[in-house]
């Protein structure tokens, strides 16, 4: 009884640090970017008033059931994501429940999201909405290819599904990142992250000037504050799974930020260099060098 | 005799959809929110005043002067203001402009559906007497006979700087708690709706666009 | 231009030319041959550009006036051609079989004057004054300013900053008060 206490008091730390952290990433994100445009931004605290401001909202519009099960369905796989990740390898608070999770669970929990933001916003009878989710669902199951390749190419090099397990066997030096004993896994996975994080040229699906926002078009009050909170807490569970995959895990705090940041800001970099592709285009550019490089990744361990 | 003038009032009527497609709008009457007590209200005004979501329907000849606004010189985003596409999610509502018959019934239609709390923004002097338009057939001369309006920006058009101004103002009128025109729009709702509808004359909606 | 008119004045029976100025003319023909010529003019003497199609209306003597201005790319001059048709009975002949953009003009013109172009593809439909249930409103006949006082919500108080006469009044005040 104690322990389960103890356990759920270390989950609820944990999921509340990572929280703040994935909002006041944004934030700073948004800064770096006005700075880019050379003009100041909004302050780093942003998005926690936008998030205030949404859940002080005094009406709220259903339109039926599916649609208020939508966005707790993805802030559950949000939360789902991070809970069975470790964020810092060996420690007592931040393990979180990795022991009776793994890999497959964990990517379950990201299309999970998804799926259930899909369904909620289809019932919401918004035109677009329809259109937008079939855009992102279509973008995912292209993106999935590339990404499983490479976890599998990382089953195989390590024996092992359990992502602690994984992170252990990278300790030792930064020579045994996965980014210097299996390059070509990595590369498949960064390519396939630059698609799960959706901004440009992978961002079709929330693209504000062609649709209204995408899946989540008519979702107001509440229910936006639940997808503004499952945005800080996604995208950070996001980065620590690709941190423990491919760059060798983080034994204390101050490293995990340093090299999510670090991840995070390849997509950013990415992200305002490059204009938008069209559902098709993104489709077919995930479905060719991406793939070539995963299967090569799998190859590659298969053969040594 | 109360309570079914009371139940009875909260039902609108909704007599210019067809017979067929009633059922498929909903038909109940808005009703004014409650204000929170004083701190909770005083922080939640302080967090809206800081994070102004605006509407991106340009009506008029003031959606060019919005677009600057977005640009590194006036820079909007730092004031926390940013441009939703759509009236779900948004909260201040920039009417620029002269207001056609025919933009004035899309412009009742995206108010209705915004949340409470909403804002009202008019720019420009056709807003306020009709301005250079006051004696167009197809124009109106005041919208705050149509819904209802919390700030007025004069000019024709008012520059971004102006614009920028005006967008203060209305954050200290909402610091203040001032800016309830959700509430009044529902307090006064038979006779905004009298007035909409003495103009729009293919009126083919329901009465309150949820 | 004058040379052309007088080529073709006897067949379609053409009336008062004027020269506006160096690239454009008017010529009014009458409601029956107006279609015909206009034919003549896109196929034949190349006028292929159809420019405008407007309507005035002549209250005084109870006609409306039609016109479409034409130009011509290898004469660069532009041709208006008037045509009169009763204002009790407006009803005049489409072209939308010429051009195709003619039938949104048309559309325009029925909304506002209340010119019936029948056969004109969507011309019923209204353009910019939906559900409006008065007179078209650019006739001469229709009072703006009644209607506007009677619909939209004037606000009192407004005043005129007339240059000339703010600068009367400041410069002869006493004249002001009489």
């Amino acid at each position: 009884m104690e322990n389960l206490a103890k356990t759920i008091g270390y989950a609820l730390i944990s999921l509340f640090v990572i929280t703040n952290y994935g909002l006041v990433l944004n934030g700073i994100v948004r800064k770096i970017i006005a700075r880019v445009h050379g003009r100041l931004g909004p302050p780093v605290w942003q998005p926690y008033l936008d998030i205030i401001k949404t859940y002080g909202k005094r009406t709220v519009i259903s339109h039926g059931i599916m649609f208020l099960l939508g966005p707790i369905f993805r802030l559950a796989g949000g939360v789902g994501t991070y809970l069975f990740i470790p964020a810092i390898f060996g420690s007592e608070i931040f393990s979180n429940f990795s022991f009776s999770g793994d890999l497959l669970l964990v990517m379950y929990f990201i299309f999970f999201g998804q799926l259930g933001m899909a369904l909620g916003s289809g019932e919401g009878g918004h035109p677009y909405s329809a259109i937008a989710v079939g855009r992102g669902l279509s973008q995912m199951t292209a993106f999935e290819f590339p990404f499983s390749l490479s976890v599998i190419a990382l089953a195989i090099q390590y024996h092992t599904l359990s992502i602690t397990d994984i992170v252990a066997a990278q300790q030792g030096g930064i020579l045994h990142w996965t980014l210097f004993t299996n390059p070509f896994a990595v590369i498949a996975g960064v390519i396939s992250m630059l698609g799960m994080n959706m901004y440009s040229p992978f961002d079709i699906v929330i693209a504000p000037q062609e649709i209204p926002i995408g899946p989540p078009t008519e979702m107001q009050s509440g229910l936006l504050g639940m997808l503004q909170t499952n945005r800080g807490v996604f995208n950070a569970a996001k980065l620590v799974l690709f941190m423990n995959l491919y760059f060798g895990g983080a034994t204390n705090i101050f490293s995990m930020i340093a090299k999510t940041f670090s991840i995070y800001m390849i997509s950013v970099i990415v992200g305002v260099a490059f204009p938008r592709f069209r559902t098709e285009q993104s489709i077919r550019f995930f479905l060719k060098v991406p793939l070539v490089i995963a299967v090569l990744a799998v190859i590659y361990v298969s053969v040594l | 005799m109360k309570k079914e003038k009371q139940s009875k009032n909260l039902i609108l009527p909704n007599n210019d959809l067809p017979e067929n497609e009633r059922h498929l709008f909903c038909d109940a009457r808005p009703q004014p929110s409650k204000i929170l007590g004083k701190y909770v209200e005083n922080f939640l005004n302080w967090a809206r005043a800081n994070s102004l979501w605006i509407l991106g329907f340009g009506t008029g000849c003031g959606a060019i002067e919005l677009r600057p606004l977005m640009t590194s010189r006036y820079d909007m985003f730092r004031y926390g203001i940013a441009a939703r596409p759509t009236p779900r999610q948004s909260t201040v509502f920039i009417i620029g402009g002269y207001a056609s018959v025919k933009t004035l019934k899309r412009i009742v239609k995206s108010y209705e559906q915004m949340q409470d709390p909403k804002f009202v923004l008019a720019l420009g002097s056709c807003t306020i007497n009709g301005g250079m338009y006051w004696d167009s057939y197809n124009t109106i001369n005041r919208i705050d006979h149509y819904i209802p309006v919390d700030v007025y920006i004069t000019g024709c058009m008012p520059r971004p700087e102006s614009l920028i101004a005006g967008l203060d103002e209305l954050k200290k009128r909402i610091m203040e708690g001032k800016t309830l025109g959700a509430n009044q729009y529902a307090e006064n709702f038979d006779w905004y709706k009298a007035n909409q509808k003495k103009i729009i004359k293919d009126w083919n909606m329901p009465d309150f666009n949820w | 231009m004058k040379t052309l008119i007088d080529e073709l004045k006897k067949k379609y029976e053409l009336k008062k030319f004027t020269q506006q100025n160096e690239f454009t003319c008017f010529v009014t023909v009458s409601k029956k041959h107006a279609v015909p010529f206009i034919t003549h003019l896109r196929d034949v003497e190349n006028f292929t550009h159809l420019s405008l199609v407007t309507a005035v209306d002549r209250i005084e003597e109870d006609l409306f006036q039609i016109t479409y201005i034409l130009h011509n790319y290898q004469l660069k001059m532009d041709l208006g051609v008037r045509v009169f048709i009763n204002r009790n009975e407006p009803v005049m002949e489409s072209i939308h079989h010429l051009w195709k953009q003619a039938a949104t003009y048309q559309r325009e013109l029925k909304e506002m004057f209340g010119i019936d172009f029948p056969g004109s593809p969507g011309v019923d439909e209204s353009l910019f004054l939906e559900g409006w249930d008065n007179i078209p409103p650019m006739r001469r006949d229709f009072d703006t300013r009644k209607y506007v006082s009677e619909t939209y919500f004037p606000r009192k108080g407004r005043k005129t900053h007339d240059p000339a006469t703010y600068m009367r009044n400041k410069l002869y005040p006493t004249e002001n008060s009489q």
